[in-house]
């Protein structure tokens, strides 16, 4: 494939949209667990914050994320022409 | 075209689902008027059954395109739900809420691994492995890495994990059918093996994945329904993943007020000295197994020389004697479980939304440690087990793959949101209704789980009262009697069953045809034999996939015992072996051939090294022993993937800069993937 500008564009663009998705995945799935205790102080309806995180804050983040990066790369693909075509 | 494909299954699965839907209400008037639960098992098994038989049939196929990715025209949505089916094993369906029920905290390591994997899945490999477009995933690490060393170590690592896995599947399905149909075990293992072969046998991938579909909306349904149920009956919403706070804080009330009872206390005491009592027998072994042996017969003798004593004593006391260790070694091993047994009970319980208990901060830091990371390899692993995978491939194109990631983490969020609202809900229902009332009114589920030996209670302090530490509860059992606790009809029950059924099927169905796949396809046909006909390649596919599945459900038969556990060392096995070899080769075009076997086989080979020597003291059929190890950092064996992950990105990176760059046509192939055709 002929490498042109755009390509290169292009991918870096996916590259950090991937990097930052990756950081918040990264903090949500480690970092909190990490600290579920104190988090476990804060009563929310009920939950504590740490076991909430966990049963489901985590798990509607990773929703939010791939629902963003699948709308994000899909728009990308059409403003740089690179879309493939609905169906082989 | 693809739009209105997606307008007709649309229409179809509506249809379907109402159908479903009708059958449990006639169900439920026939329960009412009068038919006997055993014919409501056998209807709802019959039935599902049939219609996934009726699925298979239908889409029969002989096109090799149909038959590995269902010829790449899947609708998003579909192949979402197929995924979510796919995905959930009887594993999730009927473990996963028991474990957060005896867990509480710590069990959400599952609930966030078995998630969050999908992120990486998306972002990482699902849009260029789509845009790759084979047919398996060695089949990526062949073009990838050139040649056949990366194939053939992929393919051994696909089988290993996939075959552990489907051992478990077609292991619950015989579970689900001795009990809810009153077969034999063996039987209900082969009986399921039917119903597994009637899907994937005549039509592959392309039958595989619209049986999937309608087994995602009976499993749905079936999840849903007590716990909704359930949620109606305590808060009157019947919203059971919104409001089960409000009943997680009624639970640690109860929790609080339960756990410093003092007949509690006196029980975890009596079981403290009971552990005690194995420990002493244990420490002075050979002796204390001949006393005991002597001590049974002097009982013995005693009640035979006193004619008033009860003959059913007798009886029960020359049973212990029989079934006492026959030899030093069994009584160490058995004395041991006792007294394990015993300590657990001795312990005083911990709260359900507690974070890592423990009563020191050692003990805390272990709990910390392994829970990250069992998140963390069940994370790698479900990114890297190739039934998952080879999913991307059926969608129409990289963008439909893209959307198809979400879809799949949405329908399978329907069930892991509500897995811990189920948990607590049975914690509520247990600690208000059953806990502290008399052992001879019991409700009639103990006794019933009880015959089956999932179920146990013991008065250890004779006071008629059943304490919460006299109280042992399988994991297993608390979906399945969820509907019993909450005397809900038994049509709920069956539905529970058929839902279990279906999830176990479906998942058995995708990783039978990963194996098949990788020995058919990228062995026979990739290396052995590639000028074979297209008919030819499928009778091998057909044949292999008959034989493993016979092989899996032999092995299934023989109970092995350490089943849940083998589930989890499937995602280390996986995510190590693949995962640093996939990622790298998509994002580092510098990787080569011998960097990826090497990291894959060193990644596999620090994995099974780990998790063997922490889990196993002595394999005798292997003539080794004496070759356990105590953990590092205390880390498990089930997360063996921590140590093995990263070892196969190093040594891929490390061996990639020592040997020469790929070829300049590999550079190419990295660069296509990287940009969906123009």
């Amino acid at each position: 494939m002929q490498q042109t500008g755009k390509h290169v564009e292009y991918w870096h663009r996916n590259l950090l949209v991937t990097t930052v998705l990756l950081f918040i995945w990264f903090v949500v799935t480690f970092v909190a667990p990490f600290y579920a205790r104190e988090l476990n102080a804060v009563v929310i309806f009920g939950f504590p914050l740490g076991f909430y995180m966990a049963a489901q804050g985590a798990l509607l983040v990773y929703v939010l994320i791939i629902w963003f990066y699948a709308r994000y790369m899909n728009r990308l693909d059409q403003a740089y022409g690179v879309k493939d075509g609905e169906g082989d | 075209m693809a739009t209105k494909l997606g307008d007709q299954l649309r229409s179809y699965y509506l249809a379907y689902t109402g159908g479903f839907i009708v059958l449990i209400a006639v169900l439920a008037l026939l329960e009412r008027q009068g038919m006997p639960p055993r014919w409501i098992g056998y209807a709802f098994m019959f039935f599902t059954i049939m219609i996934y038989a009726a699925i298979g049939i239908l889409s029969r196929t002989a096109n090799v395109s149909e038959y590995y990715v269902a010829g790449r025209r899947v609708p998003a949505v579909f192949n979402g739900m197929a995924t979510g089916a796919d995905w959930m094993s009887a594993a999730s369906f009927i473990g996963l809420a028991g474990t957060l029920y005896l867990s509480g905290y710590q069990g959400l390591a599952y609930v966030m691994g078995w998630t969050g994997g999908y992120v990486l899945v998306a972002l990482l490999l699902a849009p260029y492995l789509r845009e790759f477009g084979q047919y398996t995933i060695p089949d990526f690490l062949a073009a990838r890495y050139g040649g056949n060393a990366a194939r053939l170590v992929g393919v051994f690592a696909a089988v290993l994990a996939s075959f552990v896995y489907v051992v478990a599947q077609i292991y619950g399905v015989g579970l689900i059918a001795s009990r809810f149909v009153g077969l034999q075990f063996e039987i209900g293992v082969f009986l399921g093996l039917a119903g597994i072969l009637v899907c994937s046998f005549l039509g592959g991938m392309r039958a595989v994945t619209w049986t999937q579909v309608a087994q995602y909306v009976i499993l749905i349904i079936a999840y849903m329904a007590p716990v909704t149920l359930l949620s109606m009956k305590v808060t009157s919403v019947p919203l059971p993943q919104a409001v089960y706070g409000e009943v997680l804080e009624k639970v640690r009330t109860l929790e609080s007020e339960i756990f410093h009872l003092p007949a509690e206390d006196e029980a975890r005491r009596r079981y403290q000295a009971r552990a005690d009592d194995y420990a002493e027998r244990i420490e002075r072994l050979p002796a204390s197994l001949l006393e005991e042996k002597q001590r049974l017969s002097e009982e013995i003798n005693a009640r035979k020389l006193d004619p008033n004593a009860p003959m059913r004593e007798v009886l029960a006391l020359e049973r212990q004697r029989r079934e006492l260790p026959a030899t030093v070694e069994q009584a160490r091993a058995r004395w041991g479980e006792a007294r394990q047994a015993a300590l657990e009970r001795a312990a005083v319980p911990s709260h359900h939304a507690d974070a890592f208990p423990g009563n020191s901060e050692e003990q805390r830091n272990a709990a910390r440690i392994n829970f990250l990371t069992l998140v963390f390899c069940l994370m790698i692993g479900t990114a890297a087990l190739p039934h998952i995978l080879v999913r991307y491939y059926t969608t129409p194109s990289v963008r439909e793959a893209r959307t198809s990631v979400v879809w799949s983490l949405v329908f399978i969020l329907a069930l892991y949101l509500t897995a811990p609202a189920y948990a607590v809900f049975a914690k509520y229902e247990i600690y208000q209704h059953v806990v502290n009332s008399e052992i001879a009114k019991l409700p009639g589920w103990i006794a019933a789980w009880g015959k089956l030996g999932l179920v146990s209670i013991e008065d250890i302090n004779t006071d008629g009262l059943l304490q919460l530490a006299e109280l042992t509860l399988n994991p297993d059992v608390i979906v399945l009697a969820t509907p019993e606790i909450a005397g809900l009809p038994y049509v709920v029950s069956g539905l529970v069953a058929a839902g279990a059924l279906s999830a176990a099927l479906s998942t058995a169905d995708g990783l039978l045809l990963t194996i098949t796949g990788a020995l058919s396809h990228d062995v026979y046909y990739k290396i052995i034999r590639p000028q074979a006909s297209t008919q030819w390649r499928l009778v091998i596919s057909k044949s292999l996939l008959l034989v493993v599945a016979v092989m899996a459900a032999m092995l299934a038969a023989q109970k092995p015992a350490t089943i849940l556990s083998m589930v989890a060392w499937a995602f280390s096995i996986a995510g190590a072996a693949f995962f640093p070899a996939l990622v790298l080769g998509i994002f580092w075009k510098r990787a080569n051939k011998q960097g990826a076997v090497a990291g894959m086989v060193a990644g596999l080979a620090m994995t099974l090294y780990y998790m063997v020597r922490v889990q196993f003291h002595d394999i005798p059929w292997l003539g080794l022993h004496g070759i356990g190890m105590e953990p590092w950092l205390e880390v498990q064996s089930t997360s063996a993937g921590v140590w093995g992950v990263p070892v196969g990105f190093v040594v891929i990176v490390v061996v990639s800069l020592l040997t020469p760059p790929p070829p300049a046509q590999t550079q190419a192939l990295v660069e296509r993937l990287r940009y969906p055709r123009s």
